[in-house]
């Protein structure tokens, strides 16, 4: 069918269209409804173009008709299709649930400039993912850098506002380190287009700038990607946004810098550059391991269930960072299924922490203790989601983290310094998650907080709770039939390490 | 002068690391941002630069014969985008500002975060 060439270029178009009509939109609850159409319809385009990438094909679309090199290509691999899957998805997922807690923390007339600031941002990152030319890449990225940045401000706090500048600062220096890296390499390649850039750079006979964007490129998406020691900004910028951004942003926006990271070191350079596989390796892999350490570390120290969220995300894209450090296969596989299965078990996490501050206000650990003894099934959807994040055979966090254990002991010696690091920050996880269980099921209600602060809504209460049981439930059907995803991340490693797209 | 031959990259490399330097070492938001405009204006200057061809010509249809040098017009193409997000960034940047001054009254670093801490 004619729509089906389409699709790729649907992917992108549909958020961004939509997002002007949700600012038409006078009444909060239509611009709402407005953006989650618009997520449910990217989304069901991520499935279907899934399906048909899923036996190792790739959709391809010239836009505008101009041929590749020429023009700009889309093309969507199985990397991408799981990438956009779990964009979509995380927005529809975190809109679903988050309209009482829109309610709870924007002024109503601004929620239909923040649902459209929302659209742009997921047409952004879906932008991200689907095309196939550097610079188109660096525009994407920008448009959802600069809408992440508007609704993450929309936060209440005040600290919001300091967050976002630090954000918008170091992410507009990673945007432009790439801008830069990418310059360099069409002054030597004379294209844009990924895959014509990786056969041309065959034929340089200068390397030296070839390295040096390399190292551009790398580190300015590595800032984006809040890579351990370039995860500043990060922390707070989830911790003070709305609720219902943390759940959305958490879930995927760091993960696509890291997949537009793996497509130019393991695509483009990899086959080129002499020395390049260790480079990459003996750069990243310390990182990760102090990154996995220490973000655990200071989760466990943390008083506010948001920010140990925020700090468990350092630790995890350590484990993604550790797995594409391995630069075999199998560690790839691991570090992308890892993407898949920690965005649903931080976006879940990101979730409770919306439903807390529904009925506590805030989420600081003062305020939530008890919190299982009123609402049990939140607090019981804590401990599955808990069980992923750590690792617990039967969940999501599982497979992933198995997957790079057995990728790591491939690699002899270092192997077994990985698997100590890998089990000493799952010990330390089980840590910061049995604070939070804790204090949900054994400690008492702090006296006098009167519970229900602001008037919640029926439908919104129980379609929240439908979202986060499947949130829940995702986490262990994942962990116990991962087929799908893996099958996906599989073919995406393959593709990688084959060098061509 | 070897060195000299390639100026437009020391200006680059110069105005690129003036830029840079006010991002991280000045204290005033304002100067922040005017810092991190530079480090993108560099920028634009590499990408302009390198399209550049001595004696070269615009390659406009029906004005210029195809004997003629040609200048390579994309990376001015490009650069026009990354010059409108430039300038979307440092109008939501100092928009952020503005809401920085309204909520703590300052806009020096230090203030705002002597201000976070006394809560």
């Amino acid at each position: 069918m004619n729509m089906i060439d389409h699709l790729p270029a649907l992917q992108v178009i549909v958020p961004l269209i939509s997002a002007p009509f949700c600012i038409l939109m006078r009444n909060h609850m239509l611009a709402w409804a407005v953006a989650v159409v618009a997520s449910g319809a990217a989304f069901s385009l991520a499935i279907l173009s899934m399906g048909f990438v899923s036996d190792g094909a790739t959709l391809t679309y010239a836009m505008g008709g101009w041929e590749a090199p020429y023009g700009i290509a889309l093309e969507i691999d199985a990397f991408s299709a799981l990438l956009t899957v779990i964009i979509s998805g995380a927005s529809l997922l975190a809109l679903l649930a988050g309209a009482a807690s829109a309610r709870q923390q924007l002024v109503d007339e601004k929620q239909p400039l923040f649902f459209s600031a929302w659209l742009l941002a997921l047409a952004g990152l879906l932008g991200i993912t689907i095309t196939a030319d550097a610079f188109n890449i660096f525009v994407f990225m920008e448009i959802s850098s600069l809408a992440s940045y508007v609704i993450i401000a929309a936060g209440p706090h005040r600290k919001a506002l300091g967050a976002v500048f630090k954000y918008l600062v170091m992410g507009t220096i990673g945007a432009t380190f790439y801008l830069i890296g990418v310059g360099l390499i069409y002054m030597m390649t004379g294209t844009l287009n990924l895959e014509d850039i990786a056969l041309r750079l065959n034929d340089v006979s200068d390397q030296r700038p070839i390295f040096v964007a390399a190292g551009f490129i790398t580190i300015g998406l590595a800032l984006k990607a809040a890579v351990f020691p370039l995860h500043v900004w990060m922390p707070n910028a989830y911790n003070y946004a709305p609720h219902i951004v943390s759940a959305f942003i958490a879930a995927c926006a760091t993960k696509v810098s890291l997949y537009v990271m793996m497509r130019f070191d393991f695509m483009v350079f990899q086959p080129n550059l002499v020395g390049h596989e260790f480079q990459f390796s003996y750069f990243f892999m310390p990182l990760a391991l102090i990154a996995i350490l220490s973000g655990a570390v200071v989760a466990a120290l943390s008083r506010d269930l948001k920010r140990l969220l925020a700090w468990s995300s350092v630790s995890q894209i350590g484990y993604i960072v550790l797995g594409a450090s391995l630069t075999t296969e199998a560690g790839l596989t691991s570090a992308i299924a890892h993407m898949f299965n920690h965005a649903l078990a931080k976006g879940g996490g990101f979730l409770i922490a919306m439903g807390a501050a529904l009925y506590y206000t805030t989420t600081r650990f003062s305020n939530l203790a008890g919190l299982g003894k009123e609402h049990p099934w939140i607090a019981a959807a804590f401990v599955v989601i808990g069980c992923s994040l750590i690792g617990v055979p039967g969940t999501a966090g599982f497979i992933s983290k198995w997957l790079l254990v057995s990728a790591a002991l491939e690699q002899g010696a270092l192997g077994v310094l990985i698997i100590s690091v890998v089990v000493l920050s799952s010990l330390l996880a089980v840590v910061y998650v049995w604070k939070v269980v804790e204090l949900f099921y054994f400690a008492p209600r702090p006296e006098g907080g009167s519970s229900d602060v602001m008037q919640v809504r029926k439908p919104e209460m129980l379609l929240y709770m439908l979202v986060l049981g499947l949130v829940a439930g995702a986490n262990i059907w994942f962990g116990i039939m991962p087929g799908e995803p893996l099958a996906l991340a599989g073919q995406a490693a393959q593709a990688l390490l084959g060098g061509s797209l | 002068m070897v060195w000299l031959d390639l100026y437009h990259y020391w200006v680059f490399a110069i105005l690129l690391m003036i830029g840079y330097f006010s991002v991280i070492a000045k204290r005033n938001l304002v100067k922040k941002l005017i810092g991190l405009s530079l480090f993108q204006s560099a920028v634009f200057l590499l990408y302009i630069t390198m399209g550049k061809v001595d004696g070269g010509t615009a390659p406009i249809i029906g004005m210029t014969d195809k004997t003629d040098i040609f200048s390579n017009p994309l990376p001015q193409v490009l650069i026009l985008t990354a010059i409108v997000v430039g300038i979307s960034t440092t109008a939501l940047g100092l928009s952020i500002v503005v809401r920085i001054k309204e909520a703590y009254g300052s806009i020096e670093e230090d203030v705002i975060h002597q201000k976070d801490q006394v809560e």
